[in-house]
């Protein structure tokens, strides 16, 4: 028997996240439901007026892309804070940064990578132009990947806590801003036949920064999370 | 293969143990006593390794460690063979015959592949310390490991601490039950330290 490579742990880490989720649909469902909601709600109260809708379009599927997020990243840790699993983790040889990489991962997998997914479809029913929706995926798929690695860090911090949530908001949507900021402005340019290369360029420079520094901050959180 | 030096704990105003120093030798059983809330988790987490801040004196360990905490770590979406193998996947790599040895010998034969929300909260307990029997490390920190167990799995516990002990490894446990034990059981009291 020989220790198992840290690849292979963080593989069946990812594995056991995916499998967990699969087995509770609704944590995959929730963020969508509450996405096409939104999406659903904006037409009843902004009027039908097309020109209006896709005007405001990437704007608002950029902050449903966001407040979504927020809303699930609450729980990244919570299950395995509560059932002592995290200890384990924080026990074993494995390195944490890898392993709260693979915790991100299945996160976004499951929240950001289906968004992405499906926003094409929501960008329709808010009549936003054709030509932007290449933007929109791509601006979302960067994006949320960002956001999901920045909502950890709350998450760690907070998962202590019985009621985390709104602290978690507080903590991290400054962070979230940058994201949203660039990202609704990849969209509006792609709309407005403006090449959204730049800003997409920028979002993925963000994704560098936050795959480099994130976990960091992550893995502290949660070792001061469990000690305490 | 543990050396813990002048540790001091003092939580909400109370002070917990001071200056309790002790060493775990190879071969050696000890069972942690002290009352409800006299700091027996909080030093087996010290000794642990998971809290780091908030007490005094110094703890180092040699060689690796098995820590098993009052919470089982037992998905309930899991079977007890996916457990299983998630909790001993950071340590080694083990063929499914191997695990399911492991679930048969804490009696968890025939539930391998049962979902785990359909298990009691012993078998939960048993799923925890099904890794005991797949565990390489000389040293294991046990908290409360009798907690929702029967008769019968405390007396297979207590083997199965008996070997490990005869093989030159160490035990560290709390319990309030008296042990019975084949193998010398020193006793560390919190305020006096190890009384062999």
């Amino acid at each position: 028997m020989s220790a198992p490579g840290t690849l292979a742990f963080c593989g069946r880490l990812l594995r056991r996240q995916l499998v967990l989720a699969v087995r509770r649909p609704i944590e995959i469902g929730n963020p969508l439901l509450f996405f096409a909601m939104v999406v659903a709600l904006f037409p009843l109260g902004l009027g039908p007026a097309p020109d209006k809708l896709a005007d405001f379009a990437p704007g608002i599927l950029w902050i449903i892309a966001l407040l979504s997020n927020l809303l699930t990243s609450d729980g990244v840790f919570r299950s395995d804070f509560d059932d002592g699993s995290l200890e384990q983790l924080l026990l074993s040889p494995q390195p944490l940064y890898l392993s709260v990489l693979s915790y991100i991962t299945a996160h976004w997998l499951i929240t950001g990578l289906l968004l992405a997914l499906a926003s094409p479809l929501f960008a329709v029913m808010l009549n936003l132009p054709t030509e932007a929706i290449a933007a929109l995926f791509t601006s979302l798929l960067l994006g949320t990947a960002v956001l999901s690695l920045v909502g950890a860090i709350g998450a760690a911090l907070t998962v202590g806590l019985k009621r985390g949530g709104m602290l978690i908001s507080l903590l991290i949507l400054p962070l979230y801003m940058p994201v949203l900021i660039f990202g609704s402005a990849a969209v509006k340019a792609a709309a407005t036949g403006v090449p959204a290369g730049p800003y997409l360029a920028i979002l993925g420079a963000m994704l560098c920064l936050a795959v480099a520094l994130a976990p960091i901050a992550t893995a502290a959180g949660l070792r001061i999370s469990v000690d305490a | 293969m543990l050396v813990a030096e002048s540790l001091s704990l003092e939580r909400g105003g109370r002070q917990l143990f001071q200056g309790l120093s002790f060493s775990v030798y190879p071969g050696q059983l000890i069972q942690v006593e002290g009352a409800n809330g006299a700091g027996k988790t909080s030093l087996i987490r010290i000794l642990a390794g998971l809290s780091r801040y908030g007490y005094e004196g110094k703890v180092s360990r040699h060689g690796a460690m098995l820590y098993l905490g009052h919470h089982s770590a037992v998905k309930a979406l899991l079977s007890p063979r996916e457990n299983l193998s998630w909790h001993v996947s950071g340590e080694g790599q083990y063929s499914s015959a191997e695990i399911e040895t492991a679930l048969a010998r804490v009696g968890l034969y025939g539930y391998e592949d049962v979902p785990s929300h359909a298990l009691s909260a012993g078998q939960h307990r048993r799923v925890n310390l099904a890794r005991l029997y797949l565990s390489k490390s000389p040293l294991w920190l046990l908290d409360e490991p009798y907690t929702a167990i029967d008769v019968k799995g405390v007396g297979e516990l207590e083997a199965l601490f008996a070997e490990h002990v005869g093989a030159g490894g160490s035990v560290l446990l709390t319990s309030h039950q008296r042990l019975d034990i084949d193998c010398p059981v020193a006793r560390l009291d919190l305020n006096a330290g190890i009384i062999p």
